[in-house]
């Protein structure tokens, strides 16, 4: 799957409290959660974005709580991909659950400024930075998050296990 | 093969003799753990796999702790989804409030977690139990639905860094000020994906509470678990307490570990983390001046009765500076009821502090203690980051007890030595 979009930036340690704030967890409806992304980082991010932006971010994105609202509100802002050089362990987890696309690139991270076009292809890994003619490649994902992917999520994956077994 | 620890106890889950860093596992969970912000979701995501049932009625531990006693209308009925879903699937291990705990603090409490088990839970600090020598790491609500239906789930082993804290605690000197201090020198991702191993003298003379803070705060290094090898402080805490058979693990002397770290800890100064980061740790010493509104002790990391002992102490016969308003949570009805019976809550109460039932709510910048615009807040909570505990201009900053109740006395952050 061949993602494009427009980057925004942010830096390292983006924890999960300033991609959406605790203050708002009394909800996990998504569409609720995506007005909120990123919100005290940015005011007004998810209102700026168009569906299919990417987040280019600094090591370590997404740490401290292991509240799936984080990436669920990401998602439902419209956002396509995040690429950071790391993330912490549970957001990284999670992402993968729900389905939304992260990509490990400390070199796309780096490199790539606020406002570039920027593809991603999934399958292969490939990130190119269309306004800077360059190409990066990222960290290759573990075959058996491959088949939680094709599954189309966790859940899925699990239902037909359970659909196999029981 | 030599095996760490954690790599014992993994593959101990997973049916396997040995395994190492890299591979990745199905492993059987003892427990998994909710509490009414992540467990909704799971619940709603559970429905979609299709199953009649949890894998295990006694096995599941769902906690309200976070927004409660509910504070608004939208909390309780996340509260009410997590309360029918227990009530439907007639789970043993669901605490209303009132019986109930902050997650971390009841579990072990109650016996519910032990040594050598292997516990996820949909909360980050659920590495809590490493202090006992369980397996415990943090997960998100989809993982918890998955577990909830199979009694598994899937976990790439990490590899181990040791920590070795050499020497004797000076006095004010706990865990907290252990933790942040490594915190501060390794960073926020000094340990990510891995596993911290805490040894050394230091480690073996810290108490049960003071072991559970450590661990508690090692996801805020970025790291899967955090584990101390059980010895006879664990056991005598377990014993009588833990409702299954339990085992201890240790790590092989032959055992690999991606790093070690050594630290003299016998003059390490009381520490305070600043903001916005876990990380940006100094020696109270080097403070400098800061004025605080408010000061909050309690939280999954510094509830326990040894950290009410160790504030009480310093607030004896004092007053909460003017200026300031302190926060007292106990961790659960029972250290609450045992700190009543101790005195300790009067001395509190004296110093004209305000009490709370046990709740996650300030801590997160839920309710029950919301910092405005341009205030601080001296917290032994866990997390300092930007907006944590209210208004995305107010501060936080972490410490142990004896130092959040200095600072409540003397209105600035400071040592409890200061304190006359």
């Amino acid at each position: 799957m061949l993602l494009k979009g427009k980057a925004w930036k942010f830096g390292n340690d983006i924890d999960t409290d300033v991609i959406i704030p605790a203050r708002y967890l009394n909800t996990s409806d998504p569409a609720e959660l995506a007005k909120h992304c990123m919100e005290d980082a940015d005011p007004g991010f998810s209102a700026r974005i168009q569906p299919g932006d990417i987040i280019v971010a600094g090591k370590n994105f997404g740490c401290g709580s292991s509240r799936e609202h984080a990436p669920i509100a990401i998602k439902a802002a419209g956002i396509a991909c995040v690429i950071a050089p790391t993330f912490a362990r549970i957001f990284y987890r999670n992402a993968f659950n729900i389905g939304l696309p992260i990509c490990e690139s400390a070199e796309a991270a780096g490199d790539i400024d606020a406002g570039n076009e920027v593809t991603v292809d999934l399958k292969t890994g490939i990130i190119t930075n269309l306004t800077k003619n360059k190409t990066y490649r990222a960290t290759p994902v573990p075959p058996f998050m491959q088949q939680i992917i094709t599954a189309g999520g966790l859940i899925n994956y699990v239902a037909e296990r359970v659909k196999n077994h029981v | 093969m030599a095996m760490t620890i954690t790599e014992k106890i993994l593959a101990a889950h997973a049916g396997k003799d040995h395994v190492a860093p890299g591979e990745l596992l199905n492993v059987k969970i003892d427990l998994a753990l909710g509490n009414d912000i992540t467990a909704p979701v799971a619940i709603r995501e559970f429905e979609k796999i299709g199953v009649s049932g949890v894998f295990d009625r006694e096995k599941i531990a769902l906690i309200p702790d976070h927004f409660v006693p509910n504070k608004d209308i939208k909390s309780a009925e996340q509260a009410k989804q997590m309360k029918d879903f227990a009530i439907k699937h007639d789970l043993a291990l669901y605490f209303e409030v009132g019986r109930m705990g902050i997650e971390h603090c009841l579990l072990p409490e109650q016996g519910l977690v032990g040594p050598g088990d292997l516990v996820i839970g949909a909360d980050s600090h659920t590495c809590t139990y490493g202090a006992l020598g369980a397996f415990s790491t943090g997960i998100g609500s989809t993982d918890l639905a998955a577990a909830m239906a199979l009694g598994e789930t899937w976990l790439k082993v990490p590899e181990s860094v040791k920590f070795i804290y050499e020497g004797t605690l000076p006095p004010w000197v706990g865990g907290k000020d252990l933790i942040l201090h490594t915190i501060g020198r390794i960073g926020v991702d000094g340990a990510l994906y891995r596993a911290m191993e805490f040894t050394g003298p230091a480690i073996e003379s810290l108490s049960m509470d003071g072991r559970f803070t450590m661990c508690n705060m090692a996801v805020e290094a970025g790291a899967k678990n955090g584990i101390i090898a059980p010895d006879e402080t664990t056991r005598a805490y377990v014993e009588g307490r833990s409702r299954r058979l339990y085992q201890f693990y240790a790590s092989d002397e032959e055992a690999k570990y991606a790093a070690v770290y050594r630290y003299d800890v016998s003059r390490l100064e009381p520490q305070v983390a600043f903001p916005h980061l876990p990380e940006n740790v100094r020696s109270v010493s080097a403070a400098g001046h800061i004025t605080i509104d408010q000061a909050v002790i309690g939280s999954c990391t510094n509830g326990r009765l040894a950290d009410l002992r160790e504030a009480a102490g310093v607030l004896k016969d004092r007053k909460v500076h003017k200026n300031v308003r302190l926060i007292i949570f106990p961790g659960t009805q029972e250290i609450y009821r045992q700190a009543l019976k101790e005195g300790l809550i009067e001395t509190f109460i004296d110093a004209g502090a305000a009490v709370s039932t046990p709740t996650c709510g300030p801590c997160l910048g839920g309710h029950m203690g919301i910092l405005a615009k341009g205030e601080r807040a001296v917290a032994t909570t866990n997390r300092n980051f930007t907006g944590r505990m209210g208004h995305p201009e107010s501060e936080v900053y972490l410490s142990g007890p004896a130092v959040a109740a200095a600072s409540a006395i003397l209105g600035r952050i400071a040592h409890p030595q200061e304190v006359k």
